[in-house]
């Protein structure tokens, strides 16, 4: 059976998600629990890397279409990064580029909280 | 011999556990068509997604449900046939997915058959209610690896 694993880090107040191997109909359950205990401490700005990922289904892109209207309701967001070129093309398919910011790196996506967290009153 | 039709085939439970054991012999069979990497690739996805429909609506997620995954090639196309026994499908109900809307409306769906209709060069639907379902998945084959055999 095909591997997928989860870590999360903590940096400041954004959460990092870090995914490695196959997101698909089978796997992708366990990346919506890890949303929910994001969402359950009331950790709104999350960071997704895709670095290690190998293969993502449109299973596994319906579970940040699933959550992303909470998150951002919590003046939070889900931001994209490090992903394949292979796996950037399913996302573009979909049209996920207009709704969501995807970054190359992990850190310029945390940045990118940061910036928004400085400009706020 | 040139442009002989070869198949091979796999039947599998209806069960999401299966769709590795989907990707890894859609793989190895477009592999040994010496399709591109880059459109083993799609052919997997789409297969996996027929699947991931098939468990999830035609067999309402029961796990003893039969999917039958034939793949037949010739040196001009690569053919994916899936068959199932469960509940038929009219593929001209689902619309074409629209993300802004379903951002608004938390909906996810239908974004399987849009891939699938985006990765391969046909998609086409067969079904005979109360008997069977089948979807079959065309890729033209534009150009092949060294290593077909």
């Amino acid at each position: 059976m095909a591997e997928f694993k989860t870590a999360i880090k903590e940096h400041g107040n954004v959460s990092i998600i870090n995914l490695a191997g196959f997101l698909d109909a089978h796997t992708a359950s366990s990346l919506e629990s890890e949303f929910t205990k994001l969402i359950d401490s009331n950790r709104f700005r999350i960071v997704v890397d895709f670095k290690d990922l190998a293969y993502i289904s449109s299973a596994g892109l319906g579970v940040f279409m699933a959550y992303i209207e909470k998150i951002r309701d919590n003046n939070g967001d889900i931001k994209l990064s490090g992903m394949s070129d292979k796996v950037y093309n399913i996302f573009d398919l979909l049209g996920f580029p207009l709704l969501y910011e995807i970054f190359k790196s992990e850190e310029e996506a945390v940045n990118k909280f940061k910036e928004t967290k400085s400009s706020e009153k | 011999m040139k442009n002989k039709l070869k198949n091979k085939n796999l039947i599998i439970k209806s069960r999401t556990e299966n769709l590795s054991a989907v990707r890894d012999f859609i793989a190895s069979s477009a592999r040994s068509a010496g399709i591109l990497e880059a459109d083993v690739e799609n052919i997997m996805l789409a297969a996996d997604e027929a699947c991931s429909n098939i468990i999830k609506h035609a067999y309402k997620s029961d796990p003893d449900g039969e999917i039958k995954i034939k793949v037949d090639y010739t040196d001009d196309k690569f053919v994916v046939t899936i068959q199932d026994e469960g509940l038929s499908f009219e593929p001209d109900r689902v619309p074409e997915p629209d993300l802004q809307k379903y951002y608004r409306q938390r909906r996810v769906g239908g974004l399987g058959m849009y891939l699938m209709r985006s990765l391969m060069d046909e998609v086409e639907y067969i079904s005979v209610p109360g008997k069977y379902n089948m979807v079959l998945l065309t890729k033209i084959i534009s150009g092949t690896q060294s290593n077909a055999g």
